[in-house]
């Protein structure tokens, strides 16, 4: 057969499924093969990533042939729906790409350990780009993300310092429960949430306008906080060990393997409750019906008012959690904390393919958005690209995958 | 043929699961008045998108004046003596009406946009129109008829060999469409010629020379304008007879009063005052009047979009207060609204979700939904009012308007609403959906719910009301019962008050 042939064909969903399944399969066993076969010293954990490769096609190529939904319908393969596939998925394909080029480079990137620090460190990034994205969908946006994670780092850090360090927030505090701290840092943010949602419900005011204000005062009232005597705007240091555990445990350290750091199931889970709340409730389709057209909303009886009070403050606690995280894991806090999160945090959506026009993104875009950033940063890093260089690629590539994205909706 | 001026031959173009044309033609004489007809969705705009540039078509050909094109783009258009003036308006609302019309060619003096050259050229062009509009006044400010004859000076300022209308008159009242025939016809003199595209039969067989009508995507065929009925139309543009524009009436409205509206009164001194009305169950009350007689902001009060200053609604007996769509979907009212577009559709969302939304709780169980329910009655929905649509998954915005009205209807309906308040049901809807329209009415009347209708279609209000209240400048000036009711005596009412209307427009439109 002509390769002509092959790619304008059009084949059952089942079988396509089927291949794919068979192709995934041997690659699985290729990979097992190559676990035995492969001198560790040159080729590190190669094995396992090809083996990632084979179980995902595997798993594709089953929910391709068993899902029900789509069974009858047929895959077609013409120049077309090749490039569509290419365009709709142009993101993923650069990371991958981007991957084995600086595995080549650089074969020490295949270490399992590197996926799992590239893990660690997208975690609190992934829980406040998640946070952003609800105000993203409603063709909003929030500036107060950042602060609002370095005035969660300092409230939290500030109760739960260990008794016998020199420079105590509070010298006479009693030892808290480890809860009570992380409580009020979370329900801090809450309140500048509330007050967001309020400016942006209440005066219809643009969340860029409304969030800078409250990205200004949060900033001042934790600069205020960390001002006050006896601490005098010193970094919080001397951090009780139980709360540290919360970002620097790892866990399933079983043998020779290093562990996975407890920062990722977390991830996971808030990753899994939003994706959740944005496709499985009443809240989540109000969300995309009010980014999709608010006014249609308002006559089709969404309560626009608590549908955006409920996302500020809801976004509001993500940034909480991802400040208290972030305090425990580097262990100390100042009021200068978490600046700038909020910009990587809106480049991360947009990358994987949240439109500030409102109404369209995925949870599955935001986590490659934010993985994409991660894996440039330490990727670069080992290859030992100049960060100078590395803030360039950074930009290039915000301004390339968006300009793909609207290539896909202008084409008409 | 010499005086042929654009010949489309074998148009196709094909839209994710659907093939919006195929293989379509189009001839236009010079000079001529040419209607292009069919129902919603048959491709007309489309076609017409072709032509302008706004899409690029699959495969075909594209010959203007003899010369074989290839149009890339709007501007491209524009200099090859194509225009078009679209179904909805986009004015910028904050810049004078002259900037609207010379944007993108200002008059330049040096670096500087040339004011005064601008101001004179608009003058002149009015005048040219007849048309009675300050240039420096914001676009915001005028009416959507007034914009509407605006953009039809616009259109004639590129000085086109075509110009493309399509539905033009949505918006006009019945002067301003004479005054739109008497450009067209100045238009025709200088040879200019005109694709009209409009939903109006009466308005085709009068201005048109030529008529080309399509289907389903698909060409049907072009027949002089004198040799076509209305009948004959319809039949072609349905491929089926249409005797009876309207269906027949199973039901007769029972006498239990369910709504009671007393001394309704905007907040807005220019809108609504002192509006009573009763609604039975099972009945039809259209609502007629002019454009502008205050009909939709009314209805919009009464479903709690718009406050009022004082005025009681009660229902079944019972005073009701309604302060926000919510309240009013809970006493179980429904309004339809009139712009689908801006306040009815989530283009970017799919008909499942656009179907479900207004009633998410009835599927929910503590905010989380129940997947399999929405399904189910949404496809059930839909499937009474034989939506046509590929999937439920499908983008709303990729249906046809009637499509998409059947799908806004579905919503409503599974609110299970008593009252539904229909705001210009039909409009832009062909005529097949158009009856469809009317049966699933008539069978919502005979189920005991009571229906508010909304017309400025004159058949539709006389054919489709069991009762008429005419309004005109925000007051009911009378109500008729269906059976005295003619054109004549809704005129009447509906220009009670005219004379003092126009003068309220000319104060605050032509500042001069």
């Amino acid at each position: 057969m002509s390769a002509a042939v092959i790619a304008e064909r059009v084949i059952p969903r089942k079988n396509f499924g089927r291949t794919l399944m068979i192709i995934g399969g041997v690659i699985t066993a290729l990979a097992v093969i190559l676990w035995f076969a492969l001198p560790p010293s040159i080729f590190y954990d190669l094995a396992l990533y090809v083996g990632i490769v084979g179980v995902g096609l595997l798993a594709y190529g089953a929910n391709q042939a068993f899902s029900k939904k789509s069974s009858d319908q047929v895959v077609e393969f013409t120049k077309k729906t090749t490039s569509g596939f290419i365009m709709n998925n142009a993101i993923i394909i650069a990371l991958l790409m981007m991957v084995v080029v600086i595995m080549i480079i650089q074969p020490r990137f295949m270490q399992l350990n590197v996926l799992l620090d590239i893990l660690t460190m997208s975690s609190t990034k992934m829980i406040v780009a998640l946070g952003i994205c609800f105000t993203l969908l409603i063709a909003g946006t929030d500036l107060s993300a950042g602060r609002m994670v370095g005035l969660a780092a300092v409230i939290s850090t500030s109760m739960l310092q260990t008794a016998g360090y020199a420079n105590r927030f509070f010298p006479d505090i009693p030892a808290l429960p480890i809860i009570l701290p992380i409580l009020l840092a979370v329900v801090a943010c809450a309140i500048f949430g509330v007050l967001n949602g309020f400016l942006v419900a209440r005066f219809g005011m643009h969340p860029f306008i409304a969030t800078l204000a409250v990205q200004v005062i949060v900033y001042g009232a934790t600069s205020l906080y960390f001002d006050m005597p006896p601490n005098k705007s010193q970094p919080i240091g001397g951090i009780r060990p139980d709360f540290v555990a919360l970002g620097q445990t790892k866990i399933l350290q079983i043998g020779g393997f290093s562990g996975i750091s407890i920062l990722v199931p977390i991830a996971l889970v808030v990753t899994v409750i939003i994706w959740f709340v944005l496709n499985k409730t009443v809240f989540g389709k109000n969300v995309y019906a009010i980014g999709g057209n608010r006014e249609a909303a308002v006559v089709s009886g969404v309560n626009v008012f608590k549908t955006i009070m409920c996302i500020f403050i809801l976004a509001s606690v993500l940034y909480g959690l991802a400040g208290v995280l972030e305090a425990a894991r580097t262990a100390g806090a100042t009021n200068n904390y978490g600046n700038g999160y909020e910009l990587d945090a809106i480049a991360a959506c947009v990358v994987g393919g949240v439109s500030l026009n409102g109404g369209v993104g995925k949870v599955s875009g935001i986590v490659t958005g934010v993985l994409i950033f991660t894996v440039i940063q330490y990727g670069l890093q080992f290859i030992a690209v100049s960060p100078m260089w590395q803030q360039v690629i950074k930009g290039a590539i915000i301004a390339v995958a968006v300009a793909i994205d609207l290539m896909k909706y202008r084409k008409k | 043929m010499s005086d042929v001026i654009l010949e489309m031959k074998h148009i196709t173009k094909e839209f994710p699961g659907v093939k919006a044309l195929d293989d379509v033609q189009l001839t236009v004489r010079k000079g001529s008045v040419h209607a292009l007809m069919g129902e919603n969705g048959a491709g007309k705009s489309t076609l017409m998108k072709c032509l302008f540039g706004i899409y690029h078509e699959d495969a075909g050909e594209i010959i203007l004046d003899g010369e074989k094109l290839e149009i890339m783009n709007s501007k491209q258009a524009l200099d090859l003596g194509i225009s078009m003036i679209h179904q909805e308006l986009h004015p910028i609302r904050f810049r004078p009406v002259m900037e609207n019309i010379w944007l993108g060619r200002f008059p330049m003096r040096g670096i500087a946009v040339d004011k005064k050259t601008m101001y004179q050229k608009t003058k002149e062009l009015f005048k040219e129109v007849d048309l009675d509009v300050n240039p420096e006044i914001d676009a915001g400010k005028l009416s959507a008829s007034t914009l509407q004859l605006v953009e039809i000076a616009k259109a004639v300022s590129y000085n086109s060999k075509i110009i493309i209308m399509d539905e033009p008159t949505s918006s006009l009242t019945e002067n301003e469409t004479q005054h739109l025939f008497k450009i067209i016809r100045q238009l025709q003199d200088k040879g200019c010629a005109i694709i009209y595209i409009s939903h109006k039969m009466e308005e085709i067989l009068k201005i048109s020379d030529e008529v080309t009508i399509m289907r389903d995507g698909k060409y049907v065929g072009t027949w002089d304008a004198k040799d076509l009925t209305t009948d004959l139309i319809i039949k072609r543009m349905v491929g089926r007879d249409m005797t009876n524009r309207f269906p027949e009436k199973h039901y007769t409205p029972q006498d239990i009063p369910i709504l009671k509206v007393t001394d309704y009164t905007s907040t807005n001194p220019k809108s609504f005052r002192h509006v009573n009305f009763e609604l039975k169950k099972g009945e039809i009350l259209g609502i007629g009047g002019l454009v502008g007689a205050q009909r939709t902001e009314l209805v919009e009060a009464i479903f709690g979009l718009r406050s009022i200053e004082s005025g009681t609604v009660e229902m079944n007996g019972k005073p009701i207060k309604i302060k926000s769509p919510p309240d009013a979907i809970e006493a179980k009212i429904a309004l339809l609204t009139e712009e689908r577009r801006a306040t009815g559709i989530f283009g970017i969302l799919s008909v499942l979700d656009n179907t479900v939304i207004a009633n998410q709780r009835a599927y929910a169980k503590g905010g989380v939904l129940k997947e399999n329910e929405r399904w189910k009655a949404a496809k059930k929905s839909n499937e009474e009012l034989k939506t046509k649509t590929p999937s439920m998954m499908e983008l709303i915005e990729n249906l046809s308007g009637g499509n998409q009205q059947k799908v806004l209807l579905a919503r409503w309906l599974l609110t299970n609403p008593e009252i539904l308040i229909l705001d210009e049901p039909t409009r832009g809807i062909d005529v097949g959906a158009k009856y469809e329209i009317y049966t699933i009415m008539h069978k919502l009347a005979e189920e005991g719910k009571a229906i508010i209708m909304i017309s400025s279609e004159m058949p539709e209000l006389l054919g489709m009301s069991d009762r008429i209240m005419v309004m005109a400048e925000g007051r009911v000036t009378g109500t008729l019962d269906a059976i005295d009711a003619d054109s004549v005596s809704v005129m009447n009412y509906a220009t009670h008050f005219v004379e003092k209307a126009e003068d309220e427009i000319d104060e605050s439109e032509v500042v001069k």
